[in-house]
C-alpha cells in the first residue's frame, strides 16, 4: 500500500492526513477487537451464570432446602454460640471464612456468632 | 627485529591513533556517551537488561572503529559501509546476506537478527508468554485506552515531518511513543536503519524514565476527586476465554494489517503456550532463557549502530526531542479518553488508568496504582490498569503495522 509516490516527498498536510487516519485505524481496529471481546465475554458470561445456577441449585437444595426452623432444631454443636444462615456459600467456604475472621480478631470461634454469610456477586457492589 | 619499528607499528595499528584522525573527537564523546549510559543502567537501574547491553555495544563499536571517509578502521566489530551496501539497489551487495557474513565483524553477523526483525519478534514471543491479558479480558473497554494512548505516536511522526525528516524516519521516530522497545527497533529497522541508534537509546531510556514523566501530566489533567475514584473488582475470567484471546486476536488483527504479523502472531503464540496448559515447557523456554538469549543479542547489536559519524548529528537531538514530545502525548491522550469514561460511566472508572495506555508494561501500570495509592490510599489500581497496559501493547503494534504498510 504505497500511499505516496516517494516518501521523500511528504508534505504536511500529507503527513498531517497520514497521522489523523493512522490513529483512527488504531482507533477503529481496537475498537472492533473490544466488541469481539464484549460478545465472547457475554457468551462466556451466560455460561458461567448457568452452570453457577445450577450448582447453587444443587447446594441449595443440600442447604437451603432445610426450612430455617428445621435449621433451627438441629443440635448445636458443642461450644457453639448459635446457628449461621448461609446464602450461596458452601459450608467449607463458610467454615474457612468464620476461621479467618476469628483469627483476625484473635478470639475463639465459640465466642463469635455469625448470623448469616452471603456471597456478594460483583454486580452486586 | 627492529624493536622500534615493531612499536611504532604497532602503535599507528593501535586504536588510540583513531582519536587523533579526523572526526576521531567524535568517538571520545561517544564513549563517554557509553559510559553515562552504562552509569544510567547499572546504578540507576534504567531499563538495565538492555540498556547495559547497549551501551557496551556502544562503547565496543566507538573503540574499534574509526569510520574515515567512508571506510572502516580493519579490526571493526561493526561495518556501517557494508550496511550502506546493503541497502543500496545500484550497489553488487545489495541485498546480500553473504556480504556481511563474509566481510563483516562480530557485531555486524549479530546485527542481522536485527535487521531481519528476528529479535524484535522473539522478544515480542516471551512478552506474550509473561503476559496475562484477563484484566484485558474482564474489562474489554480498557483496548480504547491503549488506543487512545497512541496518540503520541502519529503527533510525534506529524512534527517530525515539519523539522524536515522524511516520511519513513518520522514514522520510526513517532513510534517511540508507542513506548514499546522491540516495535520500535522492528519497524525502525525496516523503515530507517541509519536512525536506530538514537530511536533505540531514546525508547529505552524514556520507558525507563516513565515514573518521572507521567505523574506531572497525570495530576495536571486529573482532578482529585477522579484520582480518588476506587474501581469495582472486575469478573474472573474463564481458562477458555484465555485460550481463545490469542486466537482470536492473531486472526482479527493480522487479517486487518498483515504487516503486523511478524509482531502480533509471536506476542499471540507465546499467550497461547502461557495459557493453553499443555506447553509449559515450551512458555518456562520463551519468557526465561530465549527471552535473556535474544536480550543479550539485541542490546549488543543495537548498541553498535551508535557510530560516532552518524550518531553525533543535529538529528539525534530533534529524536530524542521528538520521542519525549510522543511519550508525553502518549500518556495525554490515555488520560483523556480515560476522564471520557470517567463522565459516561458515571464516575465508576478512575481516568488515572489511562495513562497506562502506552505499553511499557508493566512500569505503566505500576505508576497508575502508585498515583492512585497516593491520593487513595485503600485504592488498588494495579489489575484494572493492567488491563489498558497490555492493549497498549497491541496497539502499538497496530500503529507499526500501519506505519510499516504506508512507508514500506
Amino acid at each position: 500500500m504505497n500511499v505516496f509516490p516517494t516518501s521523500d516527498e511528504m508534505g504536511i498536510g500529507e503527513a498531517g492526513i497520514t497521522a489523523i487516519f493512522g490513529y483512527a485505524v488504531v482507533f477503529v481496529g481496537l475498537f472492533i477487537l473490544m466488541v469481539v471481546l464484549h460478545i465472547m465475554g457475554a457468551i462466556f458470561k451466560a455460561r458461567e451464570k448457568k452452570e453457577t445456577a445450577a450448582n447453587s441449585g444443587v447446594q441449595s437444595g443440600s442447604v437451603s432446602a432445610i426450612p430455617d426452623a428445621q435449621v433451627e432444631s438441629v443440635p448445636l454443636a458443642p461450644g457453639s454460640a448459635g446457628h449461621v444462615k448461609l446464602y450461596d456459600v458452601p459450608d467449607k467456604e463458610a467454615a474457612m471464612v468464620m476461621a479467618v475472621v476469628a483469627h483476625k480478631m484473635q478470639r475463639p470461634l465459640n465466642e463469635l456468632h455469625f448470623i448469616s454469610i452471603k456471597e456478594v456477586k460483583s454486580d452486586e457492589v | 627485529m627492529d624493536i622500534f619499528e615493531t612499536l611504532k607499528a604497532l602503535l599507528e595499528d593501535s586504536g588510540f591513533m583513531g582519536f587523533f584522525l579526523d572526526g576521531g573527537w567524535k568517538n571520545i564523546v561517544m564513549i563517554i556517551v557509553a559510559c553515562v549510559l552504562l552509569y544510567l543502567g547499572i546504578k540507576k537501574q534504567f531499563e538495565p537488561l538492555l540498556l547495559v547491553g547497549i551501551a557496551f555495544g556502544c562503547l565496543l563499536v566507538n573503540i574499534s572503529n574509526f569510520y574515515v571517509d567512508g571506510v572502516s578502521s580493519p579490526d571493526a566489530l561493526y561495518h556501517p559501509e557494508l550496511w550502506e551496501q546493503f541497502l543500496d539497489e545500484s550497489s553488487e551487495h545489495y541485498h546480500s546476506y553473504g556480504n556481511i557474513m563474509a566481510n563483516g565483524g562480530l557485531l555486524d553477523i549479530l546485527y542481522i537478527g536485527v535487521k531481519t526483525g528476528l529479535y524484535p519478534s522473539l522478544i515480542f514471543l516471551g512478552i506474550g508468554a509473561m503476559t496475562d491479558f484477563g484484566p484485558l479480558l474482564s474489562n474489554p473497554k480498557s483496548l480504547l485506552l491503549g488506543a487512545a494512548a497512541q496518540m503520541g505516536v502519529f503527533l510525534a511522526f506529524f512534527g517530525a515531518v515539519c523539522l524536515g525528516f522524511t516520511g519513513p524516519q518520522a514514522a520510526s521516530i513517532g513510534i517511540i511513543g508507542g513506548a514499546d522497545g522491540p516495535t520500535a527497533i522492528f519497524l525502525t529497522s525496516r523503515l530507517a536503519p541509519e536512525l536506530l541508534g538514537p530511536i533505540a537509546i531514546a525508547a529505552y531510556s524514556y520507558m525507563a524514565l516513565i515514573p518521572l514523566i507521567q505523574p506531572p501530566l497525570m495530576k495536571l489533567l486529573t482532578t482529585e476527586k477522579e484520582r480518588k475514584v476506587k474501581m469495582v473488582q472486575t469478573r474472573q475470567v474463564s481458562k477458555t476465554e484465555k485460550i481463545l484471546f490469542p486466537i482470536i486476536v492473531s486472526m482479527f488483527v493480522i487479517l486487518l494489517l498483515p504487516s503486523t504479523a511478524p509482531l502480533i502472531g509471536c506476542l499471540m503464540l507465546g499467550n497461547l503456550w502461557r495459557e493453553c496448559g499443555v506447553t509449559a515447557r515450551l512458555s518456562d523456554t520463551v519468557q526465561n532463557a530465549l527471552m535473556n538469549i535474544v536480550t543479550v543479542f539485541l542490546g549488543i547489536s543495537v548498541g553498535a549502530t551508535t557510530v560516532a559519524s552518524s550518531f553525533l548529528s543535529l538529528q539525534t537531538l530533534y529524536i530524542v526531542g521528538l520521542g519525549l514530545l510522543a511519550f508525553a502525548f502518549s500518556t495525554v491522550g490515555g488520560l483523556l479518553v480515560g476522564k471520557l469514561m470517567y463522565k459516561l460511566s458515571g464516575g465508576k472508572i478512575n481516568p488515572l488508568i489511562g495513562s497506562a495506555g502506552v505499553s511499557a508494561v508493566p512500569m505503566a501500570a505500576r505508576v497508575s496504582q502508585d498515583v492512585g495509592k497516593k491520593y487513595n490510599p485503600s485504592n488498588f489500581l494495579l489489575m484494572h490498569a493492567m488491563g489498558p497496559n497490555v492493549a497498549g501493547v497491541i496497539g502499538s503494534a497496530i500503529a507499526a503495522g500501519f506505519l510499516l504498510a504506508v512507508f514500506k
